[in-house]
């Protein structure tokens, strides 16, 4: 049948053929169908993935901010300075008093969109720690970031100043050493921290 | 024309004499990428196995009505969709896994074992033989994966599927092996044990 098929292609190539929208009819049916059963699964399957994303975003907080107890722990919706609504976290202590926040931020990466989820303290000056929830950097380069040296740098630097991404060893204290050479990845990693303070703090800290 | 496959033909061929992993080496990204532990392996084969069952049985049903200067796209179509349709399951009920695999869900829609198999059985063949394929083609890549998993586990982290089998007082863990050299490495040794392993059972 193969057979046939090509080589009655390649003796009449001056076949007038249908036009190519018709042609491709089955393409464009079966396109429609497997949009459908798409759509189904995401309806069906999306809120679960978005619960497990909060999962692991409250697992992590107590490794964010010292002294944390996940379950007192506050979800607020709040504006940035985008005008879009975001979730941030008003960490709380065992006896319920705010020792910090949670902060989620994305960005561009090398390879695609990183996720992180940022640590605070309750003046929103000081980062308290730094987790990466998602990401698709270089397997064996980019992906460092994921790794506890390059990500325990970020507690305890102050975020009245930006933070840089330095290939070597930092000599300003507002400048983070870099997984690699190349420090795009790490960048990414400290403009997201940046542009994430910056979009949420205000309306952070007008929160009662 | 050469007369096609039984069924049952084609599920044995998928095992072993056509092993994706040691006979055809096909399917090598997923085979170096996720194999340094057995419980990702595993997962990776599963999820393969699925797209592959489903990619083939769609494929078999519409066979007579695909041309033959558009069949690739309707092969792609058709695994993209059930690679989604997989990755969007792992994300909701194995999460944790779904993170590990991380991009490598998604490139299971460029596998080349399911495009041929598309190619090869399920445009030529019924649902039922296409089904008997896909399932001794999975099998034959679930054994390829694990093998090389088991190998690179043990050595790696002294464990299998999390399992302690080799306890750190008497073995240090080779670290290369659950990096991408100990793939390569352990990739290149099983292949030729199989070589010699055929070779000898040929000549007798």
């Amino acid at each position: 049948m193969e057979t046939n098929q090509s080589n009655e292609i390649s003796q009449t190539p001056e076949v007038k053929r249908p036009h190519y929208l018709i042609q491709a009819w089955l393409v464009i049916l079966l396109s429609v169908f497997y949009g459908a059963i798409l759509v189904y699964v995401q309806i069906h399957l999306g809120p679960q993935i978005e619960k497990n994303k909060t999962a692991a975003t409250f697992a992590q907080i107590p490794a964010l901010v010292e002294g944390a107890d996940a379950s007192k722990t506050e979800s607020l919706t709040i504006t940035g300075t985008d005008g879009k609504p975001a979730t941030v976290y008003r960490v709380k202590n065992e006896n319920g008093e705010a020792i910090g926040w949670v902060f989620p931020g994305s960005g561009q990466g090398f390879g695609d969109t990183i996720q992180l989820i940022i640590g605070l303290d309750p003046k929103i000056e000081t980062l308290t720690g730094l987790y990466v929830l998602d990401q698709k950097e270089t397997p064996g380069l980019g992906n460092f970031i994921t790794g506890e040296n390059f990500r325990g740098q970020f507690a305890g630097k102050s975020v009245l100043v930006p933070l840089r991404a330095k290939a070597g060893e930092p000599e300003n204290p507002e400048e983070i050493r870099a997984v690699t050479g190349a420090t795009i990845s790490s960048t990414a990693v400290c403009d997201i921290v940046n542009a994430t303070v910056a979009k949420y703090k205000e309306a952070a800290l007008t929160q009662n | 024309m050469k007369t096609l496959p039984s069924a049952g033909q084609r599920f044995i061929n998928g095992i072993i004499p056509e092993n994706p992993t040691y006979r055809l080496l096909l399917g090598m990204c997923p085979t170096l990428a996720v194999t340094n532990n057995v419980k990702a392996a595993l997962t990776m084969a599963f999820a393969t196995t699925f797209v592959l069952f489903c990619s083939n049985i769609m494929i078999s049903l519409i066979r007579n009505l695909l041309k033959p200067h558009l069949r690739i796209l309707v092969f792609t179509l058709t695994i993209a969709t059930f690679v989604t349709v997989v990755d969007r399951l792992l994300a909701a009920y194995m999460y944790e896994m779904s993170k590990q695999l991380g991009p490598y869900i998604p490139l299971i829609i460029v596998n080349c074992i399911i495009i041929s198999r598309c190619e090869a059985c399920a445009s030529l063949q019924n649902p039922f033989i296409s089904a008997c394929d896909a399932l001794g083609v999975g099998i034959g890549f679930t054994l390829g994966l694990v093998s090389i998993a088991t190998v690179r586990e043990i050595l790696g982290s002294g464990t299998w599927l999390g399992f302690t089998i080799l306890p750190p007082e008497i073995w240090t863990p080779w670290s290369i092996m659950i990096l991408p050299p100990g793939a390569f490495m352990t990739l290149g040794v099983l292949l030729a044990a199989v070589n010699y392993i055929q070779s000898k059972y040929k000549t007798e």
